[in-house]
């Protein structure tokens, strides 16, 4: 069944959230949301990274790893070049557009092992997108990366201000309110479905 | 044979990438030599893509930093006119609103990418590295030992008494970086040929460990310096220091230069320890009360021990000031110590009505 990548894509952003349905890229999501500034920093730099490394991903998958019938080493494959894309963007950035650079440089780092950049590069393949299907997912699970990321860092900025307790402090509390937010996005599931 | 083939198509993407990542570095992040004008009339040709502080270290020009780069004491800072880029995340915790108007960078974030200008205090071209030869080493206490250091060669230092220098920990045992301490200068500045440092033992310290058990007499060290603001200020208020433990080594540079310049002014020094084995440099002390008829020593146990038969001062130090400051002198104040001891003086002292500004000190 063909699903319209437009569908993949508002999909990808609110019933398939990729860390409100599959909790992928969870380290990064808990450790970078105490702030609504470096959250949305971080958020961007996925939703960039996130969209070329899929396309990346699925040119070396389609005309590398088939033909060889090597496809069961994606997993080694695809986070060698996710690490060494970042890289160069980095070095790019660097050279070329300081400004963001200097917004984006210090996350991208951190993007190299987030397993959301993996995981949906790995759910292109099992789901078996074409090539436009793939760019509308990456984008798609970049944006929804960052809404969830955005919107945790919301939350718990307003949270600082009361007492909770000292065991569910932190993380403890960050998961919970994933969980509730989980919930409130089944409540769009009715918009498009792609699981 | 299909063994082969996964394996070299793995090889062949592998290099692939690394090649690309290598050609990229060297023609991306290639910027060429860069030229850093200081104060407006020096300047230096660096090569670029390099972070400022290691930059201007090459050039023999040592900002001070306590955390060598890391960008977790945010002491390396520095004006940047031009050519510094925007103010990144990693030193805004450290600047105030005032610095970050005026252009105050941390040296050791900004990178050289392009001609850079940058002002720094025209004291720190007197920051040197030095090459030097243990000359001296002395059990003060049982952990706290003095070691001399002569200059190589006709290499002299100038330095104010208070400063300290930065010591070269070289690689040794289990220990794979150089690291950096600091220590108090305690011999006089007349001195410019041998310094004295006092340095107590921190157990499992990297540095000291170093000190205590593998520097011998006859050895050399390296130490870059001297840094610091704290210094004798001229004034004719009377003047209070405070120590403890190795905190000493300053006060005592400071009490040199009080004899050697004629300096008469009214000063006590309130010198805390534990127990009678903590104490050292009493007789140089009695030597300077001689020698300066309005100084005196108060020696303060906080613990002392019977076989000690402690008849001075006991107590902790913060409250043997209070017992002997009064609430309406015109004070000035030298500390030199532990955080703790440091901030619970500083209480003290504000509670003797003695302005913030008029309390220096040097924690470490």
């Amino acid at each position: 069944m063909y699903i319209n990548p437009i569908v993949i894509f508002f999909a990808s952003i609110f019933t398939s959230n990729i860390v409100l349905t599959n909790f992928l890229g969870m380290c990064s999501y808990l450790a970078i949301s105490r702030d609504l500034k470096s959250s949305w920093g971080l958020g961007q730099a996925v939703i960039f990274v996130m969209t070329i490394t899929t396309i990346l991903n699925y040119l070396v998958y389609k005309y590398i790893l088939v033909p060889a019938e090597l496809e069961y080493l994606r997993y080694i494959v695809f986070i060698i070049v996710v690490a060494a894309f970042v890289q160069l963007l980095e070095m790019v950035l660097e050279r070329f557009m300081p400004g963001l650079y200097y917004t984006l440089g210090i996350f991208l780092p951190l993007i190299t092992v987030n397993c959301a950049i993996l995981g949906v590069a790995l759910f292109m393949v099992i789901r078996e997108y074409t090539f436009i299907q793939s760019l509308a997912y990456g984008a798609g699970g970049g944006i929804g990366w960052a809404l969830a990321i955005v919107a945790l860092a919301g939350i718990r900025e307003k949270v600082d201000e009361t007492k909770i307790p000292k065991g569910l402090q932190g993380p403890g509390f960050a998961l919970i309110v994933t969980g509730i937010m989980a919930m409130a996005f089944i409540g769009l599931s009715g918009i498009a479905n792609i699981q | 044979m299909s063994v082969l083939i996964t394996t070299s198509i793995i090889t062949a993407i592998g290099v692939f990438l690394a090649a690309l990542l290598t050609l990229a570095e060297r023609f991306l992040l290639d910027y060429g030599i860069c030229k850093i004008t200081i104060n407006g009339d020096k300047i230096y040709q660096v090569r670029g893509g390099n972070h400022l502080l290691g930059s201007l270290q090459e050039q023999d020009i040592f900002i001070p930093s306590a955390c060598g780069g890391r960008g977790s004491c945010g002491l390396c800072k520095v004006k940047v006119l031009e050519g510094g880029g925007p103010l990144l995340p990693t030193e805004t915790p450290y600047l105030t609103k005032e610095e970050i108007e005026n252009h105050t960078r941390l040296a050791c974030q900004v990178k050289v990418r392009n001609d850079i200008e940058i002002l720094i205090p025209e004291e720190l071209f007197s920051i040197r590295e030095y090459e030097a030869k243990v000359v001296n080493f002395k059990d003060l206490t049982y952990d706290i030992k003095l070691i001399s250091l002569q200059l190589k060669g006709d290499e002299t230092i100038d330095f104010v008494a208070g400063q300290y220098v930065q010591l070269k920990i070289p690689v040794y045992g289990n220990i794979k970086e150089e690291v950096y301490r600091a220590y108090s200068i305690a011999s006089p500045e007349s001195n410019k040929k041998q310094i004295d440092l006092i340095i107590r033992r921190v157990p499992k310290g990297i540095a000291t460990t170093y000190i205590f058990d593998y520097l011998k007499k006859g050895d050399t060290i390296f130490f870059n310096g001297p840094y610091g603001d704290f210094y004798l200020r001229d004034s004719q208020r009377e003047i209070i220091y405070i120590a403890g433990g190795s905190g000493l080594a300053p006060i005592k540079s400071m009490l040199h230069k009080m004899i050697e310049e004629g300096i008469d002014r009214k000063a006590t020094f309130f010198f805390g320890c534990v127990s009678g084995r903590d104490l050292y440099f009493v007789e140089e002390m009695k030597s300077f009360e001689e020698k300066l008829p309005n100084f005196k020593f108060i020696p303060a146990l906080s613990n002392p021990n019977p076989e000690d038969n402690w008849l001075g001062e006991t107590g902790l130090i913060t409250e043997v000031v209070d017992r002997h400051i009064s609430s309406d002198g015109d004070y000035e104040a030298y500390l030199c110590g532990s955080p703790g001891m440091i901030n619970a003086s500083i209480k003290v002292l504000r509670s003797k009505g003695i302005p913030e500004e008029l309390i220096f000190y040097d924690k470490f």
